[in-house]
């Protein structure tokens, strides 16, 4: 069936247009803002200026930033792939009843009934100086002193990713398994491949486009965080984005603009770098 | 000894029963409260006036009561300090009336956005605390370090975009709340007395101590901390020079690697919670967390210092664009203000009014001494939503309202340095 010409138009109409005025438009002014001088606690001055930038890639400060900010999300990224492959694996592969599945599956979203902060702001009770956990290894005599490093450390901020991001994992992976024929592994298997061989040559492959999704999800996600970092660390470890949150506070929007940009460029990178290891479009369509 | 000050002060038990009687009659005169409203115009009730200005002040009792009072509607945008400054300067007609701390107004003076106070229009003004009007207090002048409030008072005319070198007609803003600010601690487990500002940083606390994470602030606790702690010494606290800030934050970063900060607060509602959770015994705190703490049964105090306090003070501002009946209604509003309702409530959350004895007609005489008079409360004190805050016999932290303003050693400030401080400040959270 050939589609004429403005028929199509009509069909990506909408999608374009949310795209257009949800990410261009205020994609764009950033990219303006990002240009213009700063005037003391004041804001922002229309002006052509290259300083913010400068500032920006110049600053020892940043680079710390974005080392920081690249170790979480690397440290979420493997634990979260990891949790969410087996998940989705013992759920596709172990459990034989696909309504058990489907209601197991169910329950992993139970966690996003409620709000991101609630769930975050749920482990201080636990981690605490005074917390459940330590409540408990002092009791147990594990610990004579409280252990200070379960919270307002690096420690709590990874435990919060993992636990706020690892859905994004699974969803994806899921997917993707649940896709895949079991004639496949029932071959492979007569074919004289162990578990492992039939994880690693026939189920991994299958799934990489599940895992590229999912990645992209997690990377976004903690790479533009900066509630969560700031919580759970107590305001002891930075990310980017609190160093854009930060001048945004003295009303340094466009220093923050420029900041904003090098971020979103960054993202981009990964971003790109992920699909282009795996060919999503062409998984898809298989 | 103690009377004598208080007479210095104007602020003799007699003078302060005079003050009641007086307001007693207007009462009585008026048939309303404080004899508000004294305007009368037909369409003055379909005036509302935006009141802008920082949570610990903007809060949505005082405009309840005053459009209750006054027959307009008053009505109130929180906002953060940048946030302030930033609509008065961008978006001036947003705003009819702001609520802006002493240093903010060496931001928007400049720009022209506001009109200056008409001083005889404030029948009021003689009352209001020397601190503010004449830099005085208790019959010493107050600290000039920082941007103490005498210092931007006022301006030469209406439309002045600078400050005037001494009293004029003509006031920058209409004095509001103020507070002298000191550590919050939990008494029960610092194990000793706190005596210094230095104690902040004293190893004893290490993983135990934080700090306000709002660099204008943040810096001056810091700088208060430091000097006590003979760590560093300063010219100026109220203005440090780079190298005194280098040295500061470099100090504040130590401090941080060496696991001392438990955490860095960035909201008042942090800074309740590390203190009543037990996290941090010792810590930067604003005096309604305090009170907020001690609402739950969990002892907490705000202590005085030898080095003295941190003061702030707000004032309110009338925007440029108000004129006519606007006008009329926003002076309404500003001699409402300080008639006693809004000192009374406050009072009750740690803070000050500029003229008190307009105050104690709406406090009970035992919240009178115990907020005001440094006394030992005669029956449970509660707060403004009604939770016990301190027993009978316990007397306020830092005594009576004379002996803490007149330990006011620097003020809230923007520093000369500020544009260097906020980078800096950066650095010491990302450390």
């Amino acid at each position: 069936m050939k589609l004429s010409k403005a028929t199509r138009y009509l069909q990506v109409a909408p999608l374009a247009i949310l795209l257009f005025a949800f990410v261009v438009v205020p994609l764009s002014l950033v990219v303006v803002v990002s240009f213009y001088t700063y005037l003391h606690l004041i804001g922002i001055v229309p002006d052509f200026t290259l300083v913010n930038y400068i500032d920006v890639l110049s600053n020892l400060v940043n680079w710390k930033l974005y080392l920081s900010t690249l170790k979480f999300t690397f440290f979420t990224l493997a634990i979260t792939l990891a949790l969410g492959f087996w998940i989705a694996y013992f759920l596709v592969f172990h459990v034989r009843n696909i309504l058990v599945a489907i209601g197991l599956f169910l329950v992993c979203t139970v966690p996003f009934w409620t709000s991101n902060i609630i769930r975050m702001i749920s482990w201080k009770p636990l981690l605490g100086k005074y917390g459940l956990i330590n409540q408990g290894l002092m009791s147990a005599g594990v610990v004579d002193e409280p252990v200070e490093w379960l919270l307002f450390s690096d420690f709590a901020v990874i435990v919060s990713y993992v636990h706020l991001y690892t859905l994004f994992m699974i969803v994806p992976i899921f997917n993707s398994m649940a896709r895949i024929d079991k004639s496949l592994i029932e071959a492979a298997v007569n074919g004289g491949a162990t578990r492992w061989g039939v994880v690693w040559h026939v189920i991994l492959p299958l799934c990489k486009s599940g895992i590229a999704l999912g990645s992209v999800f997690v990377v976004t996600l903690v790479m533009g965080d900066f509630f969560v970092v700031t919580v759970m660390s107590g305001g002891l470890s930075g990310s980017v984005t609190f160093g854009i949150f930060n001048d945004l506070k003295f009303l340094n929007y466009p220093r923050a603009s420029a900041n904003a940009v090098v971020l979103v460029i960054i993202v981009l990178i990964f971003a790109a770098g992920i699909m282009r290891l795996v060919d999503v479009r062409k998984e898809l369509t298989r | 000894m103690k009377d004598k000050k208080r007479e210095v002060n104007g602020l003799s038990r007699r003078k302060v029963l005079k003050g009641a009687a007086a307001t007693a009659g207007a009462v009585a005169g008026s048939g309303g409260l404080g004899g508000f409203p004294t305007i009368w115009a037909q369409n003055i009730k379909d005036i509302t006036l935006n009141h802008t200005g920082m949570s610990y002040s903007t809060l949505i009792d005082i405009s309840r009561q005053a459009s209750a009072d006054l027959g307009f509607t008053v009505e109130m945008s929180v906002v953060d300090h940048a946030g302030l400054t930033n609509r008065m300067v961008q978006d001036p007609e947003s705003i009819d009336v702001a609520d802006s701390e002493i240093w903010q107004t060496k931001l928007f003076v400049p720009q022209g956005v506001t009109q200056a106070v008409d001083v005889s229009r404030i029948s009021l003004w003689d009352k209001i605390t020397p601190l503010y009007t004449q830099g005085m207090f208790a019959g010493k002048e107050v600290s000039r370090q920082g941007d103490s409030p005498y210092e931007i008072m006022y301006r030469e005319s209406k439309d002045a975009t600078s400050f005037a070198g001494g009293p004029t007609g003509w006031a920058t803003f209409m004095p509001g709340v103020y507070n002298a600010d000191t550590l919050g601690i939990r008494p029960d487990l610092v194990g000793r007395p706190i005596e210094k500002w230095g104690d902040l940083f004293s190893s004893e606390f290490a993983g135990k101590a934080a700090i306000q994470n709002i660099p204008t602030i943040g810096i001056m606790d810091a700088i208060m901390a430091a000097e006590s702690a003979g760590e560093i010494t300063y010219a100026d606290k109220g203005n440090p020079t780079r190298e005194e800030i280098d040295a500061t934050i470099n100090k504040l970063i130590e401090l941080k690697n060496d696991g001392h900060w438990r955490a860095l607060w960035n909201t008042f509602d942090e800074s309740v919670n590390l203190m009543a959770s037990g996290e941090v015994v010792i810590q930067s705190m604003w005096s309604p967390a305090v009170t907020a703490v001690r609402s739950q049964g969990i002892p907490c105090a705000y202590q005085p210092l030898t080095e003295g306090y941190r003061g702030w003070g707000n004032g309110i501002a009338l925007m440029s664009h108000l004129d006519g009946l606007k006008l009329d209604a926003a002076y309404e509003y500003l001699n409402w203000y300080i008639s006693g309702w809004v000192g009374g409530f406050i009072a009750k959350q740690g803070y000050y009014i500029s003229v008190p004895e307009t105050a104690r007609s709406h406090l009970s005489d035992n919240e009178w001494g115990f907020f005001y008079g440094g006394e030992a409360a005669t029956a449970d004190i509660v707060s403004p939503t009604g939770q016990k805050t301190n027993s009978a016999g316990e007397m306020r932290d830092g005594g009576s309202y004379e002996e803490r303003f007149a330990n006011v050693a620097v003020w809230n400030n923007l520093m000369d340095e500020a544009a260097y401080l906020f980078p800096k400040w950066n650095e010491f959270n990302a450390a």
